[in-house]
């Protein structure tokens, strides 16, 4: 078994989620089943293969470099949950 | 199955045979009538007569002008909320309007509703949605049918004839399958054609735009509509944007179709065989060569792509804080207690499940066996894919292993039900162009899908030998 009580929540603190032990113990096996599955790609020879990781054969293009006006603060704030004087607003962090 | 039309539509607009507020109050009628399949995340009939005052107030000419469309709520739009299917986004209002939508808007369109989904497009049958499952409108009543997933909602759009045409994305096959589930016509093109700019990201490597439609030459025109370059999408394509529509061409003689052995799969329904052979025996009267190929790693497939994608996806939701925009949980008595509260609580299970699955394959000491792993298998699919297409000039499969399974069947084991991407999954991880058109029934009289693979860039390729399948068969 590769995902153990501890690491699930290792990720989950990882993840930023917070799991109840209900949740845990279900994720432990949907992940263990999961990465048990996955294994089957160890059949396959990889040596000197370059891994992909953009399949766009188009080169990356160029652009002026020049500031440009996009949203305003006031548009990037209009969705904050919560906000203060021009700003996003978080709980206190510094004690 | 409706005979609606954009291109007759089109027609009948600049005839004055119809105008763009009849129209659209047809189309307005019906979406109240079908309420109960739950195809629309919003929907707002003023909004909609304000879009239709404003076009009857327009003296311009523009190429899809008054023509009603629905929207996946995954693209960002500026007159209507966007939800990705998520209560993390439960009450976003974009302030920008995503590329695609701004080249519909641009040509006319307007905007019948924002379509559910799976939460941020993660499922096959759009019941991972938070605003509850779409039905898929061939149900028989009281058997209600998935309509696929992720795009279901858009899918199903089309399919009630809800609007002349629907955008939606695909990373794994999310418009291929619940096209080939509801009986329409769904693209997806070559990865780069279309700016993912203002789509909510869920696998960015392999996310892309594309158009459900009522047929092959609606779909044509739409997706021109769509594609072209933008520099806010660094993968983002520079290539010319042909007349897909004026281009298109049935006539296969002297083409070459590729047959993929791989893709005839243990525990495959008979009826999807069949139908799989039909297409092949009508392009071989049509003077096309039947070409036997392999993709040796196409069984590879499914799980690369389980890899990359919740990998990308652990990274690309990790914006999802509580911070910017969305929900944000009450109980927040610290920084992290606020994160880890609303993302528990914002999030729905399979999210969380790929979340979880990301960032183990992503964290130290994983990275190589499984990330690295994945990538490198990637490049052998697209190489198999490379190949074959030195033989041939497009590919033909089945484009979903079942026809629409029941709404309320468990789809308790993820694995199980990732295998509904089996035949689409390897042309996303190779981002290469494909449809899926409807071609014949099961024996319930669902309707099946083909589809169709076609080189990179190359729509036009794959539009005419869907053109011509469907004009076979119609």
């Amino acid at each position: 078994m590769k995902i153990d009580k501890n690491t699930i929540n290792k990720i989950a603190r990882l993840s930023r989620i917070k799991l109840d032990d209900k949740e845990s113990e279900d994720y432990i096996k949907d992940l263990n089943s999961i990465l048990d599955w996955v294994e089957q790609l160890n059949e396959v020879n990889t040596e000197n293969v370059e891994p992909l990781s953009n399949i766009s054969s188009s080169i990356l293009p160029k652009r002026e470099d020049v500031s440009k006006d996009t949203n305003s603060s006031e548009e990037i704030l209009e969705n904050a949950p919560d906000k203060l004087e021009g700003f996003f607003a978080v709980p206190k962090v510094v004690e | 199955m409706s005979k609606s039309s954009l291109k007759q539509t089109l027609k009948d607009l600049e005839t004055k045979k119809i105008s763009i507020r009849e129209l659209n109050q047809d189309y307005l009628k019906r979406i109240k009538e079908k309420d109960n399949l739950n195809v629309f995340i919003h929907f707002n009939e003023d909004n909609v007569l304000k879009q239709i005052d404003n076009l009857e107030k327009d003296n311009s000419v523009k190429k899809l002008k008054g023509i009603p469309i629905a929207i996946k709520d995954l693209f960002c739009t500026k007159s209507m909320p966007t939800t990705a299917a998520s209560k993390i986004l439960e009450n976003f209002n974009p302030t920008y309007e995503s590329f695609v939508t701004q080249k519909l808007l641009d040509e006319g369109s307007i905007f019948v509703g924002k379509t559910n989904l799976d939460e941020f497009a993660m499922g096959s049958a759009t019941n991972t949605s938070f605003f509850g499952n779409t039905i898929n409108p061939l149900s028989k009543e009281n058997e209600p049918l998935a309509p696929g997933g992720s795009s279901g909602g858009s899918a199903a759009a089309v399919a009630a004839d809800l609007c002349l045409g629907a955008t939606g994305t695909d990373t794994g096959g999310s418009i291929r399958q619940p096209a080939s589930f509801c009986g329409v016509v769904g693209i997806k093109p070559t990865y780069g054609l279309c700016s993912r700019w203002g789509i909510a990201a869920f696998a960015s490597s392999l996310d892309q735009a594309g158009i459900f439609s009522h047929n092959v030459e609606d779909a044509s025109i739409l997706l021109q509509s769509i594609a072209g370059f933008d520099q806010r999408d660094s993968t983002s394509a520079k290539v010319n944007i042909p007349n897909y529509f004026e281009n298109l061409d049935d006539d296969l003689n002297g083409k070459t179709v590729g047959i993929p052995k791989e893709y005839s799969i243990d525990g495959t329904p008979m009826e999807i065989s069949q139908i799989w052979e039909d297409a092949i025996k009508v392009l071989e009267k049509k003077g096309v060569k039947i070409k036997n190929i392999s993709l040796p790693h196409t069984k590879y497939a499914l799980p690369t792509y389980y890899i990359i994608a919740p990998a990308e996806a652990s990274s690309n939701l990790a914006r999802y804080d509580g911070v910017k925009y969305g929900f944000r949980s009450d109980e927040i008595d610290s920084l992290d207690e606020m994160y880890e509260n609303t993302r528990a609580q914002g999030f729905g299970r399979e999210v969380k499940r790929r979340i979880l699955i990301g960032t183990y394959v992503l964290s130290a000491g994983y990275y190589d066996a499984y990330y690295l792993k994945a990538q490198k298998v990637r490049k052998l699919i697209a190489d198999d894919f490379n190949k074959a297409f030195k033989e041939c000039d497009f590919i033909v499969t089945p484009t979903a292993p079942s026809a629409a399974f029941p709404l309320n069947e468990k789809q308790n084991d993820p694995i199980k039900m990732y295998l509904n991407d089996v035949f689409t999954v390897p042309a996303s991880l190779a981002g290469l162009p494909g449809i899926s058109i409807p071609f014949g029934k099961d024996k319930n009289n669902l309707p099946l899908g083909i589809q169709i693979l076609g080189k990179h860039f190359d729509e036009q390729q794959v539009f005419n030998a869907a053109v011509s399948l469907e004009r076979s068969y119609e």
